[in-house]
């Protein structure tokens, strides 16, 4: 039997190169114990995440009905949902998508293809980056309180303030991807389209972009479905509002679906708890539906060069 | 000029169109928008483009909002502080231990919320940590390929979870298995918020040091097998070292992570500001008070609303002061392959 066996794929190329070795010793009590305690941890993450699932489902399934579509917030659980904060949540969301996405993917792509990373400009805005994605997103709460107050704007929980938070959230994630993505596109796409008489600009935007959309579009929706999960900022620009009315415009008065859930988890009844669980599940279908949808994308259509 | 003889398509191309592959090497003269006369001699750098350069200028534009951001994000939280620091010592915010900003004799000490921070984050990376590695080691070394296919995306899976439903969780489920398992917790504890948020964590961990467990060249491990490690070995003593800076790096997100999370710790960690000195009491975090704060109905300007952006500035400079560490630990340790 051949020593080495050429390395296709990560972890199989290993098993190959280590099967080679014996069995015996890879059955000593250390390493069985020290292979069980890998199952065990990988074990609490996904019984976690079960436990979480069935218990939201169990709690949840009697109020996921269409009161709570329909339904405006009530001091009477059986009458109160979430419509407002359904809509609210989707204008949000939508305004996000349109502020943060195109700057994302500029920024990326003057970057990875324009910027001289020889001046210290585009080096502190790497770095810089790289920092603000790791800033705790309450902060950008207060950077949007910040934002309109400069603007001299009175109303603080106004649609357009929920969504600059959120961008400015979800920037770095759609930078980091674009990067990524656009990294990926090899060279010689772009030196054939400069050969023909393209100009940079032109051959970023007919060749490079459309090979690098599987990779940005897989950013973009995890990005997104991470700024439709997030509270804590909206919290801070007063989302936590008793709304009788659904939002119509940027500067509409808004609540979210997790500002709403955290406002039913707080409440003392059980009723409420039960109303949390049935937006909670809401929620997290569509959270992982998005994140199912990049994943699908990321493995069907992302091609390796 | 150029010694390649000309093309026999002498057809016109309008610049900066791209059509078709050309049929063979063009040469100057062949081009029929270009006046004949001079030849171009070697400049190929093409006409000015006003429209390109404007556009260029945006992108780059573009590229600067981050450091605007950074800037506005200093500046919202350094002026309301400034403004508070000139009432209150900062001396006495840095080291007091009493934070009762609603009371009528109001003290500004912070380290109550510190060392409620200090403990949540400290049991969610006594979760995170183990059970994150264990994960990557898992995934990288031991799962075969595709087991791990369908492994890291139910992994991914459980970082989507929106974190207040993790709170829901935290408070109606895990805090009630806390106490039936003979725990003497109350219905708040920061036990029960930090072990949520370790679970929460427990992605962000294994993704980025799998990543660099991944990224350790095969050769590694065949001169360790060939020297008589097993796996177990192997993965311990060459695959980890050699992933080490990649592994500090995702250590020192989870403990961003775990300290700027909100959510959670707003839920099911109590909202009772204390010195906390274990983790079975409640106690309220930097980022609870800040949550709650926002909920009251301070007066904007006053000392009691610009206590929330001193917070939000303390907890800034906290997590930026991580991440510095988190690259400069990088920067030392990386080997290149």
């Amino acid at each position: 039997m051949s020593t080495y066996t050429p390395a296709t794929s990560g972890a199989d190329a290993r098993r190959a190169v280590l099967s080679t070795s014996g069995r015996s010793r890879e059955q000593t009590p250390q390493s069985v114990l020290f292979m069980i305690l890998l199952w065990l941890s990988l074990l609490i993450g996904f019984v976690t995440l079960a436990v979480l699932l069935i218990d939201t489902f169990a709690d949840g399934l009697t109020r996921l009905d269409g009161r709570l579509f329909t339904g405006y917030p009530s001091s009477r659980a059986e009458e109160a949902g979430a419509r407002p904060a359904i809509l609210g949540s989707l204008w949000v969301i939508g305004t996000t998508a349109v502020l943060a996405v195109p700057l994302g993917v500029a920024a990326a792509v003057h970057l990875e293809e324009f910027a001289d990373r020889k001046r210290w400009w585009n080096r502190l805005i790497e770095i810089n980056i790289s920092n603000l994605s790791a800033v705790p997103a309450i902060i950008y709460g207060m950077l949007a309180l910040g934002t309109l107050a400069l603007v001299g704007v009175q109303q603080k929980n106004i649609v357009i303030g929920g969504a600059i938070a959120l961008a400015m959230l979800i920037l770095p994630v759609i930078i980091i991807s674009t990067r990524e993505a656009v990294r990926a596109v090899p060279r010689e796409l772009r030196d054939g389209s400069l050969a023909v008489g393209a100009t940079p600009l032109q051959t970023t935007w007919r060749i490079t972009l459309p090979a690098a959309m599987p990779g940005i579009a897989t950013g973009t929706i995890l990005g997104l479905s991470r700024a439709l999960g997030e509270a804590a900022p909206l919290l801070l620009l007063g989302g936590l509002v008793f709304l009788r009315f659904d939002p119509n415009g940027l500067l509409s008065q808004f609540t979210t679906m997790p500002i709403q859930i955290f406002s039913w988890t707080a409440q003392p009844q059980a009723e409420f708890h039960t109303l949390a669980a049935g937006a909670s599940m809401l929620l997290m279908g569509l959270v992982l539906l998005m994140n199912g949808a990049a994943i699908y994308i990321r493995n069907r259509y992302q091609k390796r060069w | 000029m150029s010694s390649v003889s000309s093309a026999p398509t002498g057809r016109a191309v309008a610049p900066g169109r791209s059509v078709g592959p050309p049929s063979g090497p063009a040469s100057g003269a062949s081009f029929g928008t270009f006046p004949a006369g001079p030849p171009r001699s070697s400049d190929l750098r093409g006409r000015r483009r006003p429209g390109e350069l404007i556009a260029r200028g945006l992108l780059a534009g573009a590229a600067m909002l981050s450091v605007v951001i950074t800037a506005g994000i200093v500046i919202a939280l350094l002026v309301p502080a400034l403004t508070f620091f000139e009432q209150v010592p900062i001396f006495e915010f840095l080291t007091g231990t009493r934070w009762t900003p609603r009371f009528a004799d109001a003290s500004y000490g912070v380290l109550p919320l510190i060392t409620a921070t200090a403990w949540t984050a400290l049991v969610a990376l006594a979760v995170a940590v183990p059970c994150g590695l264990g994960s990557a080691i898992y995934l990288s070394e031991y799962a075969p390929e595709r087991l791990r296919r369908i492994l890291k995306p139910i992994l991914e899976l459980l970082a989507g979870v929106p974190t207040v439903v993790f709170g829901y969780f935290a408070l109606l489920w895990f805090t009630p298995f806390l106490q039936d398992l003979g725990i003497e917790v109350g219905p708040f504890s920061l036990l029960s918020a930090g072990m949520v948020m370790g679970v929460m964590i427990i992605p962000t961990i294994a993704s980025v040091s799998e990543d660099a467990m991944s990224a350790v060249p095969n050769a590694l491990r065949q001169g360790s097998a060939a020297l008589g490690a097993n796996r177990m070995q192997t993965s311990l003593r060459v695959v980890f070292p050699a992933a080490f800076s990649g592994v500090v790096a995702a250590v020192v997100l989870g403990i961003s992570r775990a300290v700027g999370e909100t959510m959670i710790v707003t839920i099911a960690g109590g909202q009772m500001v204390q010195m906390v000195s274990n983790p079975l009491q409640q106690g309220a975090t930097m980022t609870t008070f800040i949550a709650n704060a926002a909920l009251g109905d301070s007066r904007v300007g006053s000392l009691e609303y610009n206590t929330l952006f001193v917070v939000g500035l303390l907890l800034f400079l906290l997590t930026l002061v991580v991440n510095l560490i988190a690259i400069e630990l990088v920067r030392r340790f990386r080997q290149e392959y």
